[in-house]
């Protein structure tokens, strides 16, 4: 099946402007539900996820708990309007993969052992999708987590690198993404540069995942920086307002 | 001047001095909790939010949830539940309390004031009654997160005293985060303004000195409008 050939690289620059190493423009802001124990909407470009962390708490169905560690639940659905066609509502393949990777990717950075037999639930909403939605998501929910006050080691930062007219570029965006030849979302530990995702459609040389993975690299430290300046800032407002 | 952490943030390379809400990694201290470091003695990171787990000795506030002979199954304001056994009534006596006679002395939805006697390793919780253990139906229940319990009874119990005083009420604040007031509709009302006001500015500094401040000026506006 060959497509209508679309030129997505013109004059050096990508179709909505931006460089091959750039990122779409990222908002993160925590605290936005206020029956969630914790929540972070992000927002990547066009992408908007909306994550809510409840828990721990008790674990139903029972047998399904674990008597040493808590129980990580993720669920990332898409809103039936977040697409142009509109999306059946529901669970389907897809999204049961994605919150299947989506949960591993964030599962070795939580410190579960601290409560037993407990279950921490993961919702993760995208009102509007625009490619990269899985790791918008997880962005999000590891923000999220922190907020609710979950013991973890370390933030989760996200991003995709994608080839698109034979060049390795940074944060696919649809048009990219359904025209391009690859797509890589990688999640990682900013500060120990582990990786807890890698998935990849389509085909990389060797050399192109190098850089494709030097360039996600980079740009997950960029996510890490306004990941931890969103939390730190819900308090800093109001921190040193009082006399000492 | 307070410090906020997220977690993963690096804190020190003091190893021995790692407390509550750190881990160490290869020869540092980073932080384990999105929350506020205490950097005396011992290095502390305190959360902002979190579930309430219970230790023992804790005192809590509990509602009776089930009754499960001979248990009453009480909810802590926690993940774990609690559990009360019947013999806690009518300690040391021969009294004993039969199958169906357990409602007659808590039922369900009834508040008590218990302390946590044994956490077991399956998380499993013990309570045990205090002398004066019931909440009857006067005063109100505030939930707060756990994590602010300690600012609402302020340094060795300066915000608390002050709240009792000026208020003119009962308040009893339990470790699990839920805090029971008896008085006057009025003052009732001026408490609750006043808790809510020290959990939402918890992690600001010269909390007590403000809220002094608030309940002198609301004190003088109701005289001025009795006159």
């Amino acid at each position: 099946m060959k497509e209508e050939e679309i030129e997505l690289i013109k004059d050096g620059k990508r179709l909505d402007g931006r460089g091959f190493e750039e990122l779409r423009p990222i908002k993160i802001e925590v605290g936005v539900l206020k029956r969630a124990d914790g929540s972070c909407y992000c927002e990547i470009g066009n992408n908007k996820a909306l994550a809510a962390v409840y828990g721990p708490r008790e674990m139903h169905p029972r047998h399904l708990q674990d008597a040493k560690t808590a129980v990580v639940n993720y669920r990332y659905n898409m809103a039936p309007f977040s697409v142009d066609d509109r999306k059946r509502p529901g669970p389907d393949r897809r999204s049961v993969e994605i919150s299947k990777v989506s949960r591993d990717a964030l599962d070795p950075v939580i410190l579960k052992e601290y409560y037993p037999k407990t279950a921490i639930d993961v919702y993760v909403e995208l009102l509007q999708s625009d490619a990269g939605t899985r790791t918008a998501g997880i962005n999000a929910a590891s923000v999220a987590l922190a907020a609710a006050g979950i013991p973890m080691r370390d933030l989760v930062s996200s991003v995709a690198v994608g080839k698109i007219d034979g060049e390795v570029v940074l944060d696919l965006n649809a048009v990219e993404d359904n025209h391009g030849e690859a797509d890589m979302p990688v999640a990682m530990v900013a500060r120990t540069n582990t990786i807890t995702m890698l998935q990849m459609d389509g085909r990389f040389t060797k050399e192109e995942f190098e850089r494709g993975l030097k360039l996600a690299t980079k740009a997950c430290h960029e996510i890490y920086e306004l990941q931890r300046t969103a939390l730190i800032e819900k308090y800093s407002k109001s921190v040193g307002e009082g006399e000492e | 001047m307070y410090k906020v952490v997220v977690p993963g943030d690096f804190i020190s390379d003091e190893v021995n001095r790692a407390g509550e809400g750190t881990y160490v990694d290869d020869g540092k201290v980073y932080a384990m909790n999105y929350g506020i470091v205490h950097d005396k003695g011992e290095i502390k990171v305190v959360a902002l939010s979190g579930k309430y787990v219970p230790t023992n000795g804790d005192i809590v506030i509990g509602k009776i949830v089930e009754i499960s002979f001979p248990y009453w199954i009480v909810d802590i304001a926690s993940p774990y539940e609690a559990r009360l056994h019947n013999s806690e009534f009518g300690r040391g006596t021969e009294r004993k309390i039969e199958f169906g006679d357990m409602s007659n002395y808590l039922d369900l939805s009834d508040l008590i004031v218990a302390k946590v006697l044994n956490v077991d390793a399956l998380m499993r919780v013990d309570l045990t009654l205090r002398d004066e253990f019931k909440i009857g139906d006067r005063g109100r229940l505030i939930e707060i997160s756990h994590t602010k319990v300690p600012r609402v009874i302020g340094r060795s119990g300066s915000m608390i005293k002050l709240l009792k005083e000026k208020c003119n009420c009962f308040i009893f604040i339990a470790k699990n985060g839920r805090i029971w007031i008896k008085g006057r509709e009025a003052d009732m009302n001026l408490a609750l303004e006043v808790v809510l006001m020290i959990t939402n500015e918890a992690h600001t500094s010269g909390l007590t000195d403000r809220v002094a401040h608030f309940l002198d000026s609301f004190k003088k506006n109701r005289e001025g409008d009795r006159e």
